[in-house]
């Protein structure tokens, strides 16, 4: 019962692959566009919670200032890909993604 | 703060964000998604403060709720047609889906906890890293820190040119 009642680095990298395993399975199996969004948020938060986890176990900052980065860039990644989901939609009148299938109009 | 008592609060955490997370993928509907995508960013940020990453934290905070979260929700406002569709969302190639799951979790799970040896060290992180992420991005990060903010400037420009309302171009056509 000790590896449960302490808490290690291992705790966190459980939950971040479950929460990896998660978003991956959104990004395959669902046909929102949005959803397919959310589960790389989710994916990323898992990559997030695994560098904060090593960086604080190791003592050095490099995880904690990676994962600063990385969350600005999912910010950009929203933010171009609700763009792109939003002509998407003024295009084909549709967000399904199983369903988009031409280049052009 | 007591040991059992630290420990009985990261399990509370960890549960919510795990369950919460598995509600965001496992739900038909998008709204309900969303609004439980809620609940697994402000789990993970408890978890950077376990982690005493608590600037991280704030940070989480105010970009993932405040901003991609809220991005999110209208874009779903966007897509659909709300009061004459419901706001579901279709399921493909579920078989494949359930087998990477449970594949990708359970082979990550066990390489980390048996295969996988790390190190520990002593001098782990402790109290609050604030003071040390100002130092580290004014020395070692300034040059990713500026670039970073230009790139994020860039795609902000780009996305509002690419979500911007074209009436010009139809008044050109005619």
């Amino acid at each position: 019962m000790e590896s449960f009642s302490t808490i290690g680095l291992n705790h966190y990298l459980v939950i971040s692959a479950i929460l990896f395993g998660l978003g991956l399975f959104a990004i395959v199996t669902r046909k929102n566009a949005i959803v397919v969004l959310m589960g790389v948020e989710l994916v990323l938060n898992a990559a997030n919670i695994n560098l904060v986890a090593f960086s604080k176990y190791s003592g050095d900052m490099e995880g904690v200032m990676f994962s600063l980065f990385v969350i600005v860039l999912a910010a950009a990644e929203a933010a171009i890909a609700l763009a792109i989901i939003i002509n998407i939609y003024k295009t084909f009148n549709t967000v399904d993604v199983s369903s988009i299938d031409s280049m052009k109009e | 703060m007591t040991n059992t008592t630290y420990t009985v609060i990261f399990y509370l955490f960890a549960a919510i964000t795990v369950f919460s997370a598995a509600f965001v993928v496992f739900s038909r509907n998008i709204i309900y998604s969303a609004f439980s995508l809620l609940f697994t960013f402000f789990g993970v940020a408890a978890l950077y403060v376990f982690l005493s990453a608590d600037f991280i934290a704030v940070t989480q905070v105010v970009v993932y709720v405040g901003g991609i979260l809220v991005l999110l929700l209208f874009g779903v406002m966007f897509t659909n047609k709300i009061m004459m569709t419901e706001l579901k969302t279709e399921v493909l190639n579920i078989i494949p889906g359930v087998l990477l799951l449970f594949a990708i979790t359970g082979g990550l799970i066990y390489t980390f906890l048996t295969r996988a040896d790390w190190f520990t060290t002593a001098n782990q992180l402790q109290e609050s890293v604030v003071e040390r992420i100002g130092f580290e991005t004014m020395s070692r990060y300034v040059l990713p820190f500026e670039m970073v903010s230009i790139l994020l400037l860039l795609a902000l420009i780009g996305a509002a040119f690419l979500a911007r309302f074209d009436k010009p171009r139809k008044m050109n056509q005619k």
